[in-house]
């Protein structure tokens, strides 16, 4: 039964939750007004808000540059490449530990979730020796490889989680019909994990999207996505605010952009199964 | 039919030949570097070299802490990322010992090694052996707000003390109209607060060790230094200095909330800068403070400079832009394109001869002056076992300095007191030394 609220209180918590969306999205709205600013404006005390000659010469000088659309592609290939990687691998793996679990499949779980506890600068040297001996550094292969592993756990973890609400019975009735292992995950579980899958795809996308100390430190050239790109902005002895604030723009309007689209998804698999 | 086989293959051969040789002769080069508007303006003009060799760059930039870490990595682990890479003075002494630079030896004719400031030479020379090229060098010094100045009836010298600073901090300080008298470096780091308080520590006498590699936090000098910066700061800084570096200054000195501002040469053609400096017009220069009896002044030295990683597979084509972009035709085709105050400044004597060069940038005298009084090998009054003005050139320097930052920002911010701060900076560098193994 839903409890009455009264017009007052849902006004107050309108206005509540309002102010924290603002006060969440002012960052980038910040960001996106300063793109257009000139580098004097951007610094300006007091602040200046919408009433400012509004100019695209910062787009300009960061796309004359540097190469915005090798730096998207890579992000796009790397992100996308190093979620499906880890999605084929952890669903196999989530279907085992959720529905033949053994004696040790619970320590397994928090071994993995282990691995995020070390800080990576931990394993910085070793894994750059690692690449410069297999010839991986400054690859795209060798940056979709370490983001799947990083983002490994958190895929198992979350599908694990969907996977175990669905009822066991439903893959039983599949057995008994005869359906083999493998068409049981692909015909049976896969369809009704959709929005959990759906969730953890977008989820990882925008976790390797973002991901700047992997990104960073492994490529030079070739293969540096938009975290790179972000990166060559930033000045410790000169004010580029606004050039700096564009190409923030540039690199997260797509992620941002891919977000907005598939919200429903989003939150449709984060909240799966908490109400039944 | 053979015959004009044959003559068909040998053709192929020759047009294989011809490909594989221009293919040697061209060669692409991965040049790191950091975001600075001469590194810009280098990375711009760039496309003149490669028309001219044919060879190609591969521009990394990143920003400074990120490439610091990027390019030491990578040099210490040989993974040859980078042909060319953009390092400072704290770095260069290091690697060079290590043996991971190539000497800069050998450069083109009229390259006239000679002609490079001496001070800054020698901050990149190893055992008699230069390990990069200096691409601009910076010394610091006091820029101030000539109409302020006057308006309190006061003059500034050409070398003040710390007490001429602190009585023209008192008389331009109008806090109501947000105007501060002095703005100096506040937040925590090794390149931000530390390096200033290290450089104003040495005008006091002070030093960071002695021979036997003791730190001299507990030192009278590093007293002195420590609650005249406190002082200045409190009585006459803008408020929440303790979060101002490099930029934030900037910032508030080009919209003339600062009547001074002692920081690197290098903002000079910032401030002075009508398109971004609301005070461009009314901003005169002194030389860097001292305590009035004590030799050395406030002033640092640093020098960006291009160094080439032992083991790249390109080093003779990685010389050759090198030497190309630390010249001095490449001064004067800067000079040509965007005019002689956009030149990179600090390298070399003859650009200090160059009249044009001195009328375009009226800062050109007083960054000279400072920048040959800088001494790395020779920093404080006192002996010391190290090299560096504003540093201290060991690798543990990075960790050490910044945790020392960390200590002098927090009093400022007033969570601390000045001996506890300077407790604190003592028994952190003790600590660290020891477990590092000094004296080595």
């Amino acid at each position: 039964m839903a409890r009455a609220i009264t017009p007052g209180r849902k006004a107050v918590n309108t206005a509540i939750g309002a102010g924290i969306g603002i006060l969440i999205f002012f960052p980038i709205l910040w960001t996106f007004l300063t793109s257009f600013k000139s580098e004097a404006t951007a610094i300006a005390d007091p602040p200046v808000w919408f009433f400012f000659d509004w100019t695209f010469e910062n787009y300009g000088a960061v796309q004359e540059r540097s190469n915005y659309f090798r730096h998207f592609w890579n992000s796009v290939i790397i992100s996308v490449g190093s979620t499906v990687l880890g999605l084929l691998i952890a669903v196999p793996a989530a279907w085992a530990m959720a529905f033949v679990p053994g004696k040790q499949t619970k320590n397994v779980l928090m071994w993995m979730l282990s691995t995020k506890m070390l800080p990576p600068v931990g394993v910085l040297v070793p894994l750059y020796l690692i690449f410069r001996d297999w010839g991986l550094l400054d690859t795209r292969t060798g940056l979709v490889i370490v983001l799947m592993l990083i983002n490994l756990p958190i895929i198992i973890w979350m599908l694990y989680t969907y996977f175990k609400e669905i009822p066991g019975e439903i893959l039983e009735a599949a057995r008994m019909d005869g359906a083999g292992l493998q068409s049981e995950i692909i015909y049976v579980l896969t369809p009704m994990a959709v929005p959990g899958i759906a969730s953890t795809l977008l989820l990882n996308i925008i976790l390797a999207w973002n991901e700047a100390f992997w990104t960073l430190n492994l490529t030079a050239s070739n293969a540096a996505p938009l975290t790179a790109f972000i990166a060559s902005y930033s000045s410790p002895e000169g004010l580029f605010y606004a050039k700096l604030s564009a190409a923030s723009t540039m690199a997260i309007a797509p992620i941002l952009i891919m977000g907005w689209f598939s919200q429903k998804q989003l939150v449709r698999g984060l909240t799966f199964g908490a109400v039944k | 039919m053979t015959s004009k086989r044959t003559l068909l293959g040998s053709a192929a051969c020759l047009g294989l030949a011809a490909g594989l040789s221009t293919a040697a002769l061209a060669e692409q080069i991965t040049v790191a570097t950091v975001n600075n508007g001469d590194m810009i303006r280098m990375q711009e003009l760039s496309s003149q070299w490669e028309e001219e060799t044919g060879n190609t760059i591969e521009w990394v930039v990143l920003e400074e802490n990120t490439l610091r870490q990027r390019v030491t990595q990578d040099v210490a682990t040989k993974g040859g990322q980078f042909d060319v890479m953009t390092i400072g003075t704290y770095e260069v002494p290091i690697w060079g010992k290590q043996g991971w630079l190539v000497p800069i030896e050998g450069m083109p004719d009229g390259y006239d090694a000679e002609d490079i400031l001496p001070s800054i030479a020698e901050g990149l020379t190893v055992d008699g052996t230069l390990y990069a090229a200096p691409f601009y060098g910076e010394s610091s010094m006091i820029m101030y707000r000539k109409d302020l100045m006057e308006e309190a009836g006061m003059e500034m010298p050409e070398k003040p003390t710390w007490a001429d600073v602190t009585k023209a901090a008192e008389a331009m300080t109008d806090a109501e109209n947000g105007i501060y008298g002095i703005c100096l470096r506040g937040k925590p780091g090794w390149g931000e607060n530390t390096a200033f308080l290290t450089a104003m520590s040495n005008s006091f006498g002070a030093r960071w060790f002695d021979m036997e590699w003791t730190p001299q936090f507990d030192s009278p000098e590093w007293q002195e230094t420590f609650t005249t910066y406190l002082d200045l700061m409190n009585n006459y800084g803008p408020p929440g200095a303790a979060a101002n570096g490099f930029n934030e200054n900037l910032s508030l000195f080009q919209q003339g909330k600062c009547g001074m501002w002692i920081d690197a040469t290098v903002a000079a053609s910032f401030v002075t800068n009508p398109d971004d400096s609301q005070v461009a017009d009314s901003v005169g220069f002194a030389l860097a403070p001292n305590k009035e009896g004590v030799e050395k002044r406030a002033n640092w030295l640093w020098a960006w400079s291009l160094g080439i990683p032992a083991g790249t597979d390109a080093e003779d084509v990685a010389k050759e832009f090198v030497a190309w972009a630390t010249s001095k035709d490449y001064t004067a085709l800067v000079a040509e394109k965007e005019g002689w105050a956009n030149v990179p400044p600090g390298t070399r004597t003859s650009l200090y001869e160059n009249q044009e060069y001195k009328d375009a940038a009226p800062f050109a005298e007083m960054t000279l002056q400072s920048i040959e009084l800088a001494d790395p090998k020779n920093p404080s009054v006192q002996e010391v076992p190290y090299t560096g003005v504003q540093f201290v050139a060991i690798p543990e320097f990075q960790g050490i300095g910044t945790a020392v930052g960390q200590a002098f920002s927090a009093a400022l911010a007033g969570q601390t007191s000045a001996e506890e701060a300077l407790a604190q900076a003592q028994s952190l560098t003790q600590r660290e030394m020891e477990r590092a193994g000094y004296p080595k």
